[in-house]
C-alpha cells in the first residue's frame, strides 16, 4: 500500500519538534531575548502562503476576497520579517567581550 | 520550476532556520546565525516566485505588499529602544497569529489557488489543517494584543478575574474544538467565521487574568501558539519550510514557558489560570515593624568604595527608569578604582526572557561580566556589597523560609549573604508577589530611595 504524503510531512514535523528541543536548549540564557526575536522572524516565513494566496487565479479578471486577505498577510509577514531579523541583528551586535570594546 | 526542485529549496530553507537557532548557542556565533536565518527567508521567498504562477498585475501588487511590510518592519527595527523589547516581541507574534489567519481563509475561499481542491469541496485533511492553524492563529493574535497592550501600559498590568471565568474558557474551548470538527463534515464559511471569532475570544479571555510579572511565561508561550500555528498553515500548504520552522518556534516557545515556569517555582498552569499578584493581595501587615534604615547617594558610594567586590543585581526597576547606562557607568568607576564588579541576572528579571541582558549588552556591558543565578549565587557569601536595583521578590529569602508565602520554593538570588546589601527603591512598597521583603529591615541593608536612574547618577558624583 502506498503511503500518504501526509505521513511524510507529519514524521518532518515530529523530527523538527526533537530538533527544536535540542538546540533550543543549548542557547545561552543571556540571548533568550534575540532567540525570541529571531523565532519571531523565522515564524514569518509563513509569507509563502501568503504569496500563494495572493496571487491564486481567479475565474474573475479582477482581485477576489482571496487575493485581498493575501496582500494583507504579505505585508503583516513582511513588517515580522524585517523587523524580526533586523532588530534581533541590531541586539547581537550589541553583545561585546571584555577588552574587545576598549579598542574600539 | 518543478514541485520537487521547490520541495527541496524549501527544505534547504528549513535547514537554515535551525541553524539560524543553534547560532544563538553562543554570542560569537549568534551573528552568523542571523545571517543563515535571513539566508533561508531569502530563498523560500525566491521559490514561490519562481514555482506560483503569478501574474503580471499580481506580482506589482506583491511587491508593493512586500515593500510597505518591509518599510514598516525596517523602521521599527532601528527606531524601538531596548526598554521596548517585549511589547515589540509580543506586537510581532500578533501579525504571525493575524497572517496565519488570513492565509486559512484565503484558503478557504480559493481552495483551487492552493491545490486543495474546490469551494465547498476541500479535502478533509486540509479542512482539519487550516481549522486548526485559523483557530490557533486567531488565539495568538488576540492574546499578543492584549499582551502588548499591557506591556505598553495602555492597559492595566493588574490581572482582571471575574466569576465564572474558568468555566467560560472551558465552554469557548469545548465550543472550537466542536466547530472544527463540524466544519470537517458541513464546510460551512459561517461556521469558519464563527470558529475565528470563538479563537479571538478565547485569546483575550486566557490572557486578561495574567498579571504583569508572569508576562514572560505568557510572552514564551504565545511565541510558542504562532510556531503551531505556522505548522498547522505548512501543513495545509504541505510546505516543508513552514512545517519545520513552525515545529521549531513551538518547541523554543515551550521550552522558554517552561525555563521561566521553573523560575519561579510555580507550574505553567498556575501561570495560565492567572489571578496572580497584582493589587488585590491582602498584605500582612507587621504589627511591630522594624526599624528601616535608609541613605542616600553618598553614603552608597562610601560603602562601596571601601568595597573590594561587588554585586550588581538589576530587575524590572531598573529597565522601567532606564538606568542601565548609569549602572555600567558606576561599574566603570568601580573597576577604575580596582573593586571586583558583577552583574547577577535571575531567570524572570523583567518582563521577557533575557530582558537584563539585553539591556545590559545595549549598556556596552561586556556579556562575560554578566552571570546567571547558578552561576553566582555561591558567589554572594564572598562579596562585600549587593547593590539591587529594581528587584525585589528574586532576592527575598522567606522564598526558603515560610512555606506560607506565595513565591516559596522559587529559587531566589542569595542576596541576604552578601556583607552589606543596597537597596534602590521608590519606596518600601512590596514587589508584585504582595509580599513583604524581609531584607529591607536588616542591619546590614541600607535602603536607597529614589529613582533608580537618578540615585545611580548621584552616586557616580560621589565616586568621582
Amino acid at each position: 500500500m502506498e503511503i500518504d504524503p501526509f505521513i511524510f510531512r507529519l514524521s518532518i514535523f515530529a523530527l523538527s519538534i526533537f530538533v527544536g528541543y535540542y538546540v533550543v536548549w543549548s542557547v545561552t540564557p543571556s540571548l533568550h531575548t534575540p532567540l525570541m526575536s529571531v523565532t519571531n522572524a523565522i515564524s514569518s516565513v509563513i509569507i509563502v502562503g501568503a504569496i500563494v494566496a495572493a496571487s491564486g487565479l481567479t475565474s474573475q479578471t479582477g482581485f477576489e476576497l482571496s487575493n485581498i486577505l493575501g496582500f494583507v498577510a504579505i505585508i503583516l509577514a513582511a513588517i515580522n520579517i524585517f523587523g524580526g531579523f533586523l532588530v534581533t541583528q541590531r541586539m547581537l551586535r550589541m553583545y561585546r567581550k571584555k577588552k574587545k570594546e576598549k579598542v574600539k | 520550476m518543478t514541485s520537487n526542485l521547490a520541495a527541496s529549496l524549501y527544505l534547504i530553507s528549513g535547514i537554515l532556520f535551525i541553524l539560524a537557532l543553534r547560532g544563538l548557542s553562543s554570542p560569537e556565533t549568534s551573528r552568523q546565525g542571523n545571517f543563515f536565518g535571513i539566508l533561508g527567508m531569502a530563498i523560500a521567498i525566491i521559490v514561490t516566485f519562481l514555482f506560483v504562477n503569478i501574474s503580471f498585475g499580481s506580482l506589482l501588487f506583491i511587491i508593493c505588499s512586500l515593500a510597505i511590510g518591509g518599510s514598516i518592519g525596517t523602521t521599527i527595527a532601528y527606531r524601538i529602544s531596548m526598554t521596548a523589547m517585549p511589547q515589540l516581541v509580543a506586537g510581532f507574534h500578533s501579525l504571525v497569529g493575524l497572517a496565519a489567519v488570513l492565509v486559512a481563509l484565503s484558503a478557504f475561499y480559493n481552495p483551487e489557488a492552493f491545490g486543495l481542491g474546490t469551494l465547498n469541496n476541500i479535502k478533509t485533511a486540509s479542512l482539519v489543517e487550516m481549522s486548526i492553524g485559523a483557530s490557533i492563529g486567531a488565539i495568538t493574535f488576540t492574546g499578543s494584543v492584549i499582551a502588548f497592550l499591557k506591556l505598553q501600559g495602555l492597559m492595566s498590568g493588574s490581572p482582571i478575574t471575574f466569576k465564572g471565568q474558568h468555566l467560560l474558557n472551558l465552554l469557548i474551548g469545548i465550543g472550537i474544538v466542536s466547530l472544527i470538527i463540524y466544519i470537517t463534515i458541513n464546510q460551512s464559511s459561517y461556521i469558519f467565521g464563527i470558529l475565528i471569532v470563538g479563537s479571538f475570544l478565547i485569546g483575550i479571555f486566557l490572557i486578561i487574568p495574567i498579571g504583569g510579572a508572569d508576562m514572560p511565561v505568557v510572552i514564551s508561550m504565545l511565541n510558542s501558539y504562532s510556531g503551531w500555528a505556522a505548522a498547522g498553515i505548512g501543513f495545509t500548504l504541505e510546505n516543508t519550510a513552514l512545517i519545520i520552522t513552525g515545529a521549531l518556534v513551538g518547541s523554543s516557545g515551550a521550552i522558554l514557558s517552561y525555563i521561566m515556569c521553573k523560575g519561579m517555582n510555580r507550574s505553567f498552569f498556575s501561570v495560565i489560570l492567572g489571578g496572580f499578584g497584582g493589587t488585590d493581595v491582602k498584605l500582612q501587615k507587621d504589627k511591630d515593624r522594624k526599624p528601616v534604615k535608609s541613605g542616600n547617594a553618598e553614603d552608597a558610594a562610601f560603602l562601596m568604595k571601601n568595597a573590594s567586590s561587588v554585586i550588581i543585581v538589576p530587575g524590572y526597576g531598573m529597565a522601567v527608569a532606564q538606568a542601565q547606562h548609569a549602572v555600567r557607568e558606576m561599574a566603570d568607576n568601580l573597576k577604575k578604582n580596582g573593586i571586583k564588579v558583577k552583574y547577577a541576572v535571575h531567570p524572570v528579571a523583567g518582563r521577557m526572557p533575557g530582558h537584563m541582558n539585553v539591556l545590559l549588552a545595549e549598556a556596552n556591558v561586556p556579556y562575560d561580566e554578566v552571570f546567571e543565578q547558578e552561576n553566582i549565587n555561591n558567589d554572594f557569601a564572598s562579596t562585600d556589597v549587593a547593590f539591587v536595583i529594581g528587584a525585589n521578590d528574586v532576592t527575598n529569602p522567606v522564598a526558603k523560609t515560610n512555606p506560607q508565602s506565595p513565591i516559596y520554593g522559587m529559587p531566589i538570588l542569595d542576596v541576604e549573604k552578601s556583607k552589606s546589601i543596597l537597596f534602590v527603591k521608590r519606596s518600601l512598597s512590596p514587589g508584585y508577589a504582595g509580599i513583604d521583603n524581609e531584607l529591607f529591615y536588616r542591619d546590614n541593608t541600607l535602603m536607597l530611595f529614589a529613582d533608580a536612574k537618578k540615585m545611580t547618577e548621584d552616586i557616580v558624583k560621589h565616586l568621582n
